[in-house]
């Protein structure tokens, strides 16, 4: 293959890897969203609060994303029609939700209870602490893992070509069927993904860097 | 002879602290077995005894920062239990110290400081950092007023917890074995400024091993082993001629 039919394919995945980022950014951001809810449900005193919470996070980490995908686009048609799109962003939100859940729930913990006392012996409320002391700590602790969390979500993102939503796998190979460049079609798509995850490793480098202001040590 | 003179003599219902027949036990491990304790305003107490004896715990009960199964504890006439609405609202009047100082390292030392006054006073930024600047001057710290706790060193950090306690202007202040997680040369300048708190009239409850600041400092010594006041009286009743045995045996240990 030349150059020149290289460039042109590569080209054409454009439009395909804007739909992995799009498909991926709001499958985390409701995944983000759901994680913290379920985080503070499951560490909640109230076991209405905690049941649920272990319920989500037990069904869905143990069932595979492809499965809770398929079920969402196929398996609901007689209820209710979500376009393939949608599906995938509420599939990937959903599954993803239950590992950020986890991920918040052990940075929470792992503050030390000792900042809980000091915030209420000031007088604090358990909702001030929670909001001023705790979470401050626990989000600059959770982005290593939430970053692992991240690229793994831009990854399951190809699932989405199983219900037809046209991102980097399902174009890679609906390419290669007419070109029968199988190999080359592949690893277009391959570098496509290396280059969005290395963006993503390098800004959670530079975000974990700045955060760390407070440790230096004199 | 104690830094004050403050007298130890009080009527009947006019302390700052009155516990009776406080009881906790974790599972079957009686670590409370009915105290009795009433703290005079203005009054120094330092609590002794061994590690396991339940001085620790007595305090954090004070503050609810552990909940007691039996018994009350009055603070200035209100009888408070964990079941009490605004729990919060007493615990603003009772100042903690802790040994491991627990400043938030997401701030700088003037923003641990005015936490509280901003957030449980709702004092704006301008107040609170005026009584900020205050309270720091008042604990030597001024300078370090911008940097985060990593940067500091123990005894400094402990100081910024006074000052964040202190700013709350509470009537009580609890210092829970503040100086067991210090260097050893870290030591005397908090020991200092407790001393210049004490000798401002602020209701003190102490628990410590430093018996030369309890010798100095404290208006009454209590001596607790296993859940219960044992002795307690004058630092020179306790030190100089303990009549229990086991403050006896205690105290040949450790001086």
């Amino acid at each position: 293959m030349t150059l020149d039919r290289f460039l042109d394919y590569f080209q054409t995945f454009i439009p395909a890897a804007w739909m992995t980022l799009r498909i991926t950014f709001f499958g985390i951001l409701f995944g983000v969203l759901l994680g913290i809810i379920f985080a503070l449900f499951r560490i909640s005193k109230y076991k209405f609060l905690t049941w649920p919470a272990k319920l989500y996070i037990g069904v869905i980490r143990g069932t595979p994303l492809l499965l809770q995908l398929m079920l969402i686009y196929f398996g609901l048609v007689n209820i209710v029609m979500i376009d393939r799109i949608p599906s995938a962003i509420i599939a990937l939100g959903i599954h993803n939700g239950a590992y950020i859940a986890e991920i918040f729930r052990g940075a929470i913990q792992s503050i030390d209870r000792g900042q809980k006392e000091a915030g209420i012996s000031l007088g604090m409320t358990g909702f001030q602490v929670m909001k001023r002391i705790i979470l401050p700590q626990a989000f600059k602790r959770a982005i290593p893992p939430l970053s692992n969390q991240f690229i793994i979500a831009l990854k399951d993102s190809s699932l989405a070509s199983a219900v037809g939503v046209k991102e980097l796998l399902l174009h890679s190979r609906q390419l290669a069927s007419s070109n029968y460049l199988m190999m080359e079609m592949l690893s277009i798509a391959a570098i496509y993904y290396l280059v969005m995850t290395s963006i993503l490793t390098f800004f959670s480098n530079r975000i974990e860097k700045k955060l760390r202001v407070s440790d230096h040590r004199a | 002879m104690p830094l004050k003179t403050a007298a130890i003599i009080k009527k009947q219902g006019d302390e700052m602290i009155e516990i009776r027949s406080l009881s906790k036990s974790y599972g079957k491990l009686k670590v409370l077995k009915g105290i009795d304790l009433d703290v005079a305003p203005s009054e120094v107490v330092v609590i002794i005894g061994a590690s396991g004896s339940g001085k620790s715990t007595l305090l954090r009960c004070i503050n609810f920062l552990e909940k007691a199964q039996k018994g009350t504890i009055t603070i200035e006439g209100k009888t408070v239990t964990h079941k009490s609405k605004n729990l919060h609202l007493i615990r603003k009047e009772v100042g903690m110290v802790f040994q491991h100082f627990n400043l938030f390292p997401h701030m700088t030392v003037m923003n641990n400081v005015i936490e509280g006054l901003i957030q449980v006073k709702k004092m704006s930024r301008e107040e609170a950092l005026e009584l900020g600047r205050a309270m720091l001057e008042k604990v030597g710290m001024s300078d370090k007023a911008d940097v985060y706790p990593a940067m500091i060193s123990g005894g400094q950090k402990q100081r910024v917890a006074i000052a964040r306690a202190l700013a709350m202007n509470p009537k009580i202040m609890l210092f829970d074995e503040p100086t067991s997680a210090l260097d050893p040369e870290l030591v005397g300048e908090v020991l200092h400024v407790m001393k210049d708190l004490a000798v401002e009239g602020m209701t003190m409850v102490v628990v410590t091993h430093e018996m030369g600041f309890a010798r100095e400092v404290a208006d009454r010594v209590i001596y607790m082993d296993e859940g219960q006041i044992v002795e307690q009286g004058t630092p020179e009743e306790v030190f100089d001629n303990p009549q229990n045995e086991r403050t006896q045996a205690f105290l040949s240990h450790i001086i």
